[in-house]
């Protein structure tokens, strides 16, 4: 697949733990990135933890001091830092690195690179700034007429330009590759990370048009009303396929890393790269799913996006046969046997990255079947803004996505800062234990949730709750596995500590890249063109968005902002 | 292309199953005609208390065993708080917001909607057991968001049915 072998550092007295001379120009600002989202994780988890508590009945709150007493001030930054800056950082800094790695050249322009930093820490700092002033209790789903401070706004229009740079950089650097190298096939790697970029630049165009057209205008008194269904349409457009924005990384690191983790090889690439391209067109059209019973919403629209959910299920159910089989290849030239028993040749206790991994995709599984309830519009009626949705939630971005990425955490951080992995045994319990406590927490909130606890809400002096005796095993649940992932992660903070300023690497390391197990020989152009995929995604998300918001715009009634905090 | 034949299996049967959820969910929608809150009207957000329905939010007899609420969402009450229903009627809920968005939602029934200001959410229900029922916002508005709720008491039948 990579015709050219990886380029040798240049010359030859180069100490072997040096970073191979590819990576070394684009090293730092990736480690800025990833070390970024390891802090934002710590400061977003403390308050996740206090939450799960207060679903027990145990409010915490009240000794903390100055505004850090305000739950729904913690919830803001909890959903904020955690959900948009934690994975958005996070996966800035990786998808550089596989387009590094995947096109082998560094990326196009280090300028731009270190322009996105500095973006994104802006806007970062005005976020946090604004929600710790208590200026922005607003959620991160911001719905107006709740009015924030300008500088709320702001900051979200600055991290999600940090991302479009990022996706601008990317593609500056394939198009410089595709020059030099104008016959040959995009490298699975990078194509997968183009395919992330392309999906989220046309989701993320909802999440603009919401900011810089009503929201900023509005908070910063140039217009007096706001169109407050059309904005939570908007932020709908971009908050369901933002979940794939997530995922993909995620699958990325399943498809193309993974299977080389475990010394196996990527089961079929043509189909990963028709998983990614489906992902481009199918993800934005869905997002109505979560306006099922809001008011104002054209009934037949919801049944459209109903059925467009089911239909992005698939790259999904693709992606559960491949990686597995994948994973199994590897398993079994471990010396792994039998239909079943193949599993138990992984290394589940020794290797804290792919264990990681492994126990993501099977909590992914799980959350998976969830999220087939969540968006059957008549099932919906039972669990719409219970505390079941928070635990789908969180088995997927919590559990799938988050445990990825600290697996990947676990190979990454070594590999560019050149020191040795600290801890390998905590780092197996880390994972581990991230796995149960999620797990535990979500069956808590799914319990709740049927019983009909609502989320967002501060139960520990909600007047009513007390009324629902049946919350309580679930609130004691989601507390313990709360409290077993704030564990959880204060040793995987520890862990990254202790070997980024731990000992220097003894042997060079390699980025993880399955090679294919069936060559794609005949694979199909198509198959390597993201543009013609991307304007069919433009073209359904128009038809299926279009004529709803248009007529919100045109006909419905807008207004003032409420402060109400 | 080539594609192994277990995940081809696999594929259809993925697609299979996904295809067949998407028709008994549209069937389920048209066929057996389980309908979502659409679009029940407007109002005009700076007027609506002194227009009706909404300048007498109350409990209205429509008819025999018909009944309609309208009532007013806002921050953090609902009005009227409690409502007085007897058991077996068919009611419809008519609720608009004076500010922010909020939430509606009956426990251990299908009554889960938004209710969003300038729209009214019209909601339809049958309360069939005498009981008391929580009505609860749930959808952030705010600080006092978890104390919004109100209450649904619905009352034995007053007048026996066999009266001759
Ligand atoms: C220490 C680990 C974590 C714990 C204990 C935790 C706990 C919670 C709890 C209890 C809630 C519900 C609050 C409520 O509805 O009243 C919540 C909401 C949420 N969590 Fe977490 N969480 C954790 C990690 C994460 C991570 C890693 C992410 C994302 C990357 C995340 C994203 C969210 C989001 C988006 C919400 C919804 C916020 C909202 O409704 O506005 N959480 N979390
Ligand atoms: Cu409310």
């Amino acid at each position: 697949m990579n015709p050219q072998p990886h380029p040798q550092p240049p010359t030859d007295d180069a100490p072997a733990r040096e970073l191979s001379s590819l990576y070394r120009p684009d090293s730092l600002h990736i480690r800025c990135f990833i070390y970024i989202s390891f802090v934002l994780l710590a400061l977003g988890g403390v308050f996740g933890t206090l939450q799960a508590l207060d679903k027990m009945g145990v409010d915490l709150y009240q000794f903390l001091p100055g505004n850090l007493e305000l739950y729904y001030m913690g919830l803001t930054a909890h959903g904020v830092v955690l959900a948009l800056l934690f994975t958005g950082t996070f996966i800035i800094g990786f998808l550089s690195l596989a387009v590094v790695h995947g096109l082998q050249r560094p990326l196009a322009d280090r300028g731009l690179a270190w322009a996105t930093l500095a973006v994104a820490v802006t806007g970062t700092v005005a976020l946090l700034v604004t929600i710790f002033r208590n200026q922005a209790t607003v959620l991160f789903t911001f719905y107006a007429p709740l009015k924030a401070h300008p500088g709320f706004y702001a900051g979200l229009v600055l991290v999600a330009l940090a991302t479009w740079m990022a996706a601008l950089n990317a593609w500056l650097t394939w198009r410089a590759w595709k020059r030099d190298h104008p016959h040959e096939r995009t490298p699975l790697m990078a194509f997968a990370a183009l395919c992330t970029w392309a999906m989220w630049f046309l989701a993320s165009l909802g999440l603009a048009v919401a900011l810089l057209v009503y929201l900023l205008p509005w908070s910063l008194g140039d217009e007096a009303q706001v169109n407050h269904l059309l904005t939570r349409a908007l932020f709908w457009l971009t908050g369901h396929p933002l979940v794939y924005f997530w995922l993909l990384p995620a699958y990325l690191s399943w498809y193309t890393m993974l299977p080389a983790q475990v010394g196996g090889r990527l089961f079929s690439e043509s189909l990963a790269r028709l998983v990614f391209l489906l992902f481009v067109v199918l993800s934005t059209p869905t997002g109505l799913h979560h306006m099922y019973v809001d008011p104002g919403v054209a009934h037949g629209f919801k049944v459209l996006h109903g059925v467009m959910t089911y239909a992005v299920i698939f790259p999904s159910l693709v992606t559960a046969f491949t990686v597995v089989a994948s994973v199994e290849e590897g398993a079994r030239r471990r010396g792994g046997r039998g239909y079943i028993m193949w599993l138990l040749a992984l290394p589940w206790l020794s290797n804290p990255s792919v264990a990681g991994q492994l126990l993501g995709m099977l909590i992914f599984a799980m959350g998976g079947i969830t999220g087939l309830i969540n968006s059957s519009l008549n099932m919906n009626l039972v669990v719409h803004n219970t505390l079941w949705v928070v635990g789908h939630l969180h088995t997927q971005v919590a559990g799938a996505v988050t445990l990825t990425f600290m697996a990947i955490s676990y190979w990454l951080v070594p590999f560019l800062s050149g020191r040795e992995l600290w801890g390998r045994k905590w780092a197996v319990f880390q994972v581990w234990s991230w796995f149960f406590g999620t797990a535990i927490m979500a069956r808590g909130m799914h319990w709740m949730g049927l019983a009909s606890a609502p989320r967002r809400t501060f139960l520990t002096y909600a007047p009513y709750a007390e009324r629902f005796s049946e919350w309580h095993w679930g609130g004691v649940l989601t507390a313990a596995g709360g409290v077993i992932l704030f564990i959880s992660g204060g040793v995987f903070l520890f862990v990254m500590l202790r070997t980024i300023f731990g000992r220097r690497l003894a042997q060079p390391m390699t980025v993880p890249e399955a090679q294919p197990l069936m060559e794609p020989g005949a694979m199909p152009r198509w198959l390597d063109r993201i543009s013609p995929w991307f304007a069919l995604g433009l073209a359904l998300s128009a038809a299926a968005w279009l004529p709803s918001l248009w007529r919100m715009a045109a006909e419905y009634p807008t207004m003032p902002g409420f402060q109400l905090w | 292309m080539d594609i192994d034949r277990y995940e081809r299996t696999w594929i259809f049967l993925s697609a299979a199953v996904l295809i067949a959820l998407m028709l008994a969910l549209t069937y389920s929608i048209y066929g057996l005609d389980i309908r979502l809150i659409g679009d029940a009207g407007q109002v005009d957000p700076a007027f609506v208390t002194q227009r009706p329905p909404f300048d007498q939010p109350g409990v209205y007899e429509e008819g025999p065993g018909r009944y309609r609420v309208v009532m007013i969402a806002r921050a953090w009450s609902f009005q009227p708080a409690e409502v007085r229903l007897p058991a077996g009627a068919e009611v419809t809920f008519q609720v608009t917001s004076l500010d922010v968005i909020h939430g509606f939602r009956v426990p251990y029934t299908t009554i889960n909607q938004m209710i969003v200001p300038g729209q009214v959410s019209e909601i339809r229900y049958r309360f069939d057991e005498p009981g008391e029922h929580a009505l609860f916002c749930h959808e952030y508005c705010g600080v006092g968001h978890h104390v919004m709720e109100g209450r649904i008491i619905v009352e034995p039948p007053t007048t026996p049915a066999a009266a001759h």
